[in-house]
């Protein structure tokens, strides 16, 4: 068997007492920033790429990996004990998660979360094993003209998921491939849109846009808004194990969770938020037994369903990252980031180039999920504890973090005055309700785009019925085109409004 | 003509704006054919799209009716400039300023300016209080940045360190 032979030399590459202490670390930060709302894994994993220059690459890709699914974990802590999503995945898990820490049941609705999260994390871990092959495979018929097609039909899902105007998150994203040109032309070596600053000619780094707009835009628009009185329950966090009853209950939901979660994660631009959502959706949709509390008062189901599905989301978002080498979020974006600062191209050579990094990763996540439940459960106390840290003290450390991760990338102050200006940039963007994540993708992707539009057209002499004629394209194009029609669709456009409206 | 959404009309003026702009830049770079494309093409392209995408967002800003105005609001001044002030603050003492003369003070110095002026982005300082979080920052980094990481930094006054 391969995949067990893979899976062995991925689990002595992550058993290591280094990466294993890597993982600890990217657990441990993780849930920090899941549990503070305020600072997302965007922002941190941003902030911590500099920190990882030193480091060998597996450690650190396993770091900043244990990051992003324990902030996952962290952030149903939080939705549930002080009805504010930590994460933007957790919303709706604030709608019976905190029902239930009203009613005293803090404790099973975080070990439903938990345990939750844990079951969809082994699975996802495992279908990212099973899958990944197979669709490197795939990802070696792919020319230029393939890949700008895929990268298309991945932009077009991260649109369809961000909230608000579909309109205006299709022009955040041309926005970010426009800032990603900036710089040096590969082709012909024009400084494009430098304005002769010498800084400039290696483009804008991506580690200044990331930081700028996610970690300083979002201070400033937090601080604007007048702190208002939290009720958090601490003090009802007793008897952390939830009843037989409970389990028999949550079982089924966990199991339709994993499986939502673990199929929206594999889509180019689908994942965590969106797994959520539908989750959700579908266990209200189920009937409720006789005697069982309806949804929206403090249902189990609708704790431990999302929080699966975010979780499985989460793990097999990396299956495009890992065989494409296109990144379906803007966590993964920053992966891209992390990657070539080590030499690693992300795609699918990568599985045969690099294998120990590769199986090795896929080794950790395991890992982290078990070092998560670990961490999670039986110290949630200490966790809780960090909600009472007021936000007076949290953003200066942030401003202080980010200022230091900014300099660190290329020991430059230039890159210091720019994430001021991104800031700035990315305030007003909150203004005018313009989302960034998808600003972010597009800034990643854009010389990839053009590179590939460049080489399929050189091949096509100039005709672009290429994207259409080869069929691998065509098919990823309609599957674009259809996305985007469905969610154009009047009804559905309504209940997408609809469901963002909760956030 | 009233604006229906203050937000939508506002952000599609920016794309518009930005849009035109990045495609009259990329008109003075040579622009070229599909099958040789020149540094311009692309940016061209993208620059045209995100104005049309623009125009498309102010148009119905004007005509699709919005619960509440979608108002872009009070602008939170007070934040936006003392935490890129705090920003650039800490730039300056870590690269110093030559053009007059101010030398770099090292990252020690820079963090206790950057946790003051940052902090005053909330009303109500608390002198006490924030110089015990700068202290207590000032460590943390100087163990995980300078000690553990390795990561080069300039960290006490050139004077000092000459």
């Amino acid at each position: 068997m391969d995949l067990i032979a893979n899976l062995s030399l991925g689990f002595s590459v992550a058993f290591t007492p280094i990466n294993l202490l890597y993982a600890l670390i990217g657990c441990i930060l993780g849930t920090l920033i899941g549990v503070l709302p305020g600072i997302g894994p965007v922002a941190t994993i941003a902030m911590l790429l500099p920190a990882t220059y030193a480091l060998p690459p597996v450690s650190a890709l396993i770091m900043l990996a244990g990051i992003y699914y324990g902030a996952q974990y962290g952030g149903s802590t939080t939705a549930i004990l002080v009805n504010l999503p930590g994460e933007s995945s957790s919303v709706v898990t604030c709608i019976d998660g905190y029902q239930m820490a009203r009613k005293g049941r803090a404790g099973p609705a975080l070990a439903a979360a938990g345990l939750g999260s844990f079951f969809a994390g082994c699975v996802g871990t495992l279908i990212l094993a099973a899958f990944a092959p197979p669709l490197t495979e795939l990802a070696f018929k792919f020319g230029p003209a393939e890949y700008f097609s895929l990268m298309t039909l991945g932009l077009i899902g991260a649109v369809v998921l961000a909230s608000g105007s579909l309109l205006k998150a299709i022009a955040m994203i041309v926005l970010g491939l426009l800032l990603g040109l900036v710089g040096t032309d590969v082709n012909s070596g024009v400084a494009r849109f430098s304005f002769d600053i010498p800084e400039l000619t290696d483009g804008i780094g991506f580690v200044v846009v990331a930081m700028g707009v996610f970690g300083y835009g979002e201070i400033i628009s937090n601080l604007a808004q007048p702190e208002d009185d939290r009720e958090v329950f601490t003090a009802n966090v007793t008897g952390l194990f939830p009843t037989k009853q409970d389990f028999k209950d949550m079982a089924p939901a966990v199991l339709r969770g994993t499986f939502l979660g673990s199929a929206l994660g594999i889509l180019p631009g689908g994942g965590a938020l969106l797994a959520a959502f539908a989750a959700y959706a579908l266990e209200k949709k189920m009937k409720l037994k006789p005697g069982e509390v309806p949804f929206g008062q403090g249902n189990i189901r609708g704790v431990a369903g999302p929080e699966s599905a975010n979780n499985a989301g989460a793990q097999t978002s990396f299956i495009p990252l890992l065989t494409l080498g296109i990144p379906p979020n803007a966590v993964m974006a920053l992966m891209v980031g992390a990657m070539t600062i080590h030499n690693i191209q992300p795609g699918p050579q990568v599985m045969t180039s690099n294998p120990e990094l590769f199986w090795g990763l896929i080794a950790s996540m395991w890992i982290g999920n078990a070092m998560l439940i670990i961490l999670n459960l039986p110290l949630i106390g200490m966790w809780i504890k960090l909600l009472t840290v007021p936000y007076r003290y949290l953003f200066p450390s942030i401003v202080l973090f980010c200022a230091i991760g900014v300099y660190s990338t290329n020991n430059n102050t230039f890159d210091v005055w720019s994430v001021g200006l991104f800031g700035v940039i990315g305030y007003i963007f909150v203004k005018v309700g313009a989302e960034p994540a998808p600003l972010l993708l597009g800034f990643i992707l854009g010389p990839m785009m053009e590179e590939n539009l460049r080489r399929a057209l050189l091949l096509s002499r100039g005709d672009w019925s290429v994207f259409v004629t080869r069929p691998l394209s065509a098919g990823l194009l309609v599957a674009a085109a259809l996305l985007l029609s469905i969610v154009l669709l009047p009804s559905i456009k309504n209940k997408r409004e609809e469901a963002f409206v909760e956030e | 003509m009233n604006i229906k959404s203050q937000k939508d009309f506002f952000s599609g003026l920016m794309f518009m704006g930005v849009g035109m702009a990045f495609a009259w830049g990329a008109t003075t770079y040579s622009v070229g054919t599909g099958a040789r494309m020149g540094p311009g093409y692309f940016p061209l392209l993208l620059g045209v799209l995100l104005a049309v995408l623009g125009a498309f967002i102010t148009f119905n800003a004007l005509v699709v009716e919005r619960v509440g105005g979608d108002k872009v609001g009070k602008w939170a001044f007070r934040p936006l400039f003392y935490i890129i002030a705090a920003n650039l603050l800490f730039g300056v003492c870590l690269g110093g300023l030559p053009s007059i003369h101010i030398p770099a003070m090292g990252m020690m110095f820079g963090i206790y300016v950057l946790t003051f002026v940052s902090s005053m982005a909330e009303k109500g300082m608390r002198v006490k209080a924030t110089f015990i979080l700068a202290t207590v920052l000032a460590v943390i980094s100087y163990v995980a940045f300078v000690l553990l990481l390795k990561l080069q930094f300039p960290v006490w006054p050139d004077f000092i360190t000459g």
